[in-house]
């Protein structure tokens, strides 16, 4: 059982909100869209549910045109973002919902619903109304009313933005186990990197209505295929400078001439060496592949901290002049104050380098 | 934290005799009528009025049983069939317009058209006018299609009057409740109907009560069009309580108040019936969330 999206595009009026996306969730996979408000990842996912209509393209499900049915002919089971738990039935009642349109025994229904109950420990709370209960037993009864169906695939919208931090690394293990007792093919949709990185088995990120990227969680954020993905995945941001090529130097380590006047010799993918000089490139390096150096240093930039904000485990500095802004998290033990001078070195091999029309430039 | 002044009782003697006297201002008229209702004629013009006297009955019993100008014998007056009528034809034009008011404000709030708020407003002008301004238009369509002194001709014409009004409030009603649930029973497999029964109307049922209530008070004291469309047989109690006014006996005020006290008793009724509805559907959405 798989969902495909085959170019899926989905217009309102003027405004195209998805654009001839393709896309393919295997057998028991968990995909996350992910992307800023407005991209059209929930679009997407509402027109794999049936609720939106696609103005072009093809969605499949399980081998199956499905355009053209409605929600509930799709056999597909969403979990909404505010849980949408039905306010004037109970909780047993919600759980037992969507068995009433299968035309189910009574016995039946009543049967799978404790069953349901007891995976997910609402035995205790059948008789209230979701108006009773706490954030977190809400998001159990709405993924136990979304499972209770044996549904083809699943959709989840948001499903842990409603939860305050504890709660939800409590619910990214439980949903998490419980997608992969299920292992169907499954979609989350998020604007939470660290949900879409710890939940899915792969991660597509959206930009405009387009698919900028799909790939594991290790390589999007190790591998992003372009500068909006690199500026989009891992907190703190991505450093990126605007640079200028100047070459590949005998050491086959290649120069750029950074905005601003500064110059560095930096290891980074070999595909850069094809580079015409002179090129004008955009550099990306992780705030935790800066490293410090007591001497300054021809991969390095020397520069005065702006501002320091211990993060825990990590202080997150700021260097700034008039040239450049560069983000650095170091070991918490590392004695920084606002106002030395350091020198940032950048890791060999962990510098990305995105042309001028915002690809990366990498060899495999 | 001020959850404890928010007790009953909490706010102290002196707010809650303040509260008391401005009360006590806004319902003195209507004590006035009730007390009048029990008083004889005399005591009903006595100067100064008089707060203490002996009640009677008698004006209750005028109410249905009265001496008939022609004849002079005591008969049966026909009020009972207008206190019917008032209940009858309030109720049912109320209820046609929340029916009505309902499907549309749905429609309004979950199938915008094109234009959706212009059309909005069109239906919200025919309230803006006074209602007089087509008194005669009205009065003799009425009259060439024969529903003039029927009971569908008034129905109708109140059914118009509080679909506006319908359309908008329960409009408002459906815009605060979360589309999502309605997804949700859809891919659940409910059908359209039961989204909107199942899922939709049961939400806004408290909004449905105080859009009732607010309707069948404006249709119950209505009187220029009970007065010009109704007939003998269809009158309603404010049209009926007018003609008692004048004739050679003067003015009856203890007759008027008790028609009056009588004509309160339902509305009253339906309104403390509803309370607790109307409390929570005039602040929906304010509270809610």
């Amino acid at each position: 059982m798989t969902i495909e999206l085959r170019s899926l595009t989905k217009r309102f009026g003027d405004l195209t909100a998805v654009d001839a996306i393709d896309l393919t969730v295997g057998e028991g996979e968990v995909l996350c869209l992910l992307g800023p408000s407005g991209c059209g990842k929930t679009t997407t996912l509402r027109m794999v549910a049936g609720l939106e209509m696609a103005s072009a393209g093809d969605v499949r499900i399980a081998g199956r045109h499905v355009n053209e049915l409605g929600p509930r002919d799709r056999n597909v089971a969403m979990s909404f973002q505010f849980y949408a738990l039905y306010p004037s039935l109970t909780v047993a009642e919600n759980l037992a919902f969507p068995l009433y349109a299968d035309r189910l025994a009574k016995s039946e229904i009543d049967a799978k619903v404790r069953n349901i109950a007891r995976t997910l420990k609402l035995e205790s709370l059948m008789d209230r109304t979701p108006g009773q209960l706490a954030e977190g037993e809400k998001q159990r009864v709405a993924v136990g009313r979304s499972i209770i169906r044996d549904p083809t695939c699943f959709l989840f919208d948001e499903p842990l933005s409603r939860l305050d931090v504890q709660l939800r690394e409590e619910m990214r293990g439980e949903i998490k186990v419980v997608l992969q007792d299920l292992s169907r093919p499954t979609v989350i949709v998020t604007h939470d990197q660290l949900e879409a990185l710890t939940m899915a088995d792969r991660i597509a990120v959206m930009r405009l209505g387009r698919i900028e990227q799909v790939d594991t969680p290790h390589n999007v954020f190790q591998k992003p295929a372009n500068l909006f993905v690199a500026g989009f995945i891992g907190t703190p941001q991505m450093n990126l400078l605007p640079a200028t090529f100047a070459g590949v130097r005998a050491d086959n380590r290649c120069e750029f001439a950074v905005d601003g006047g500064r110059r560095m010799v930096i290891e980074v993918d070999e595909k850069v060496t094809s580079l015409a000089e002179g090129s004008k490139v955009t550099l990306g390096i992780r705030p935790r592949n800066i490293l410090l150096s007591s001497e300054p240093a021809d991969d390095a930039i020397s520069a005065v901290i702006d501002m320091i904000e211990p993060l825990g485990a990590e202080t997150l500095a700021y260097l700034k002049d008039a040239d450049l802004e560069l983000r650095l998290v170091t070991d918490w033990k590392t004695p920084l104050a606002e106002g030395d001078v350091v020198h940032a070195r950048f890791a060999a091999g962990a510098t990305h380098v995105f042309t001028a029309d915002e690809q990366a430039m990498r060899s495999t | 934290m001020a959850r404890r002044n928010r007790e009953i009782g909490k706010a102290g003697w002196g707010y809650t005799a303040l509260t008391g006297i401005v009360g006590l201002v806004y319902f003195f008229p209507v004590l006035w009528i009730i007390l009048t209702a029990f008083k004889t004629r005399t005591d009903a013009l006595a100067v100064p009025p008089k707060f203490i006297f002996t009640p009677t009955f008698d004006n209750f019993i005028s109410v249905f049983y009265r001496a008939s100008i022609t004849t002079g014998s005591d008969q049966a007056t026909n009020m009972g069939l207008y206190f019917f009528n008032s209940i009858f034809i309030a109720g049912t034009a109320v209820i046609l317009a929340l029916i009505v008011g309902t499907l549309a404000a749905y429609a309004f709030s979950r199938y915008p058209l094109r234009g959706n708020d212009t059309y909005l407003f069109i239906i919200l002008t025919t309230r803006m006018m006074p209602p007089i301004v087509v008194i005669i238009p009205i009065f003799l369509m009425f009259r060439l299609s024969g529903l003039s002194g029927t009971y569908w001709g008034i129905i109708l014409l109140y059914t118009a009057f509080n679909i506006p009004f319908s359309v908008w409030l329960v409009k408002s009603f459906f815009d605060e409740l979360n589309p999502e649930i309605e997804d949700a029973a859809r891919m659940d497999g409910a059908t359209e109907r039961r989204v909107f029964f199942g899922m939709c109307i049961p939400q806004i049922l408290a909004g449905l009560a105080a859009t009732f209530v607010f309707g069948l008070i404006l249709t119950w004291n209505e009187f220029l069009f009970a007065l010009l469309l109704t007939g003998v047989e269809t009158r309603t109690v404010p049209v009926a309580m007018a003609r008692t006014l004048g004739g050679e006996v003067g003015v009856d005020y203890g007759l008027l108040a008790a028609i009056v006290t009588l004509f309160l008793i339902p509305i009253f009724f339906v309104t403390f019936l509803l309370q607790n509805q109307l409390l929570r559907g005039v602040t929906f959405g304010t509270v809610k969330k």
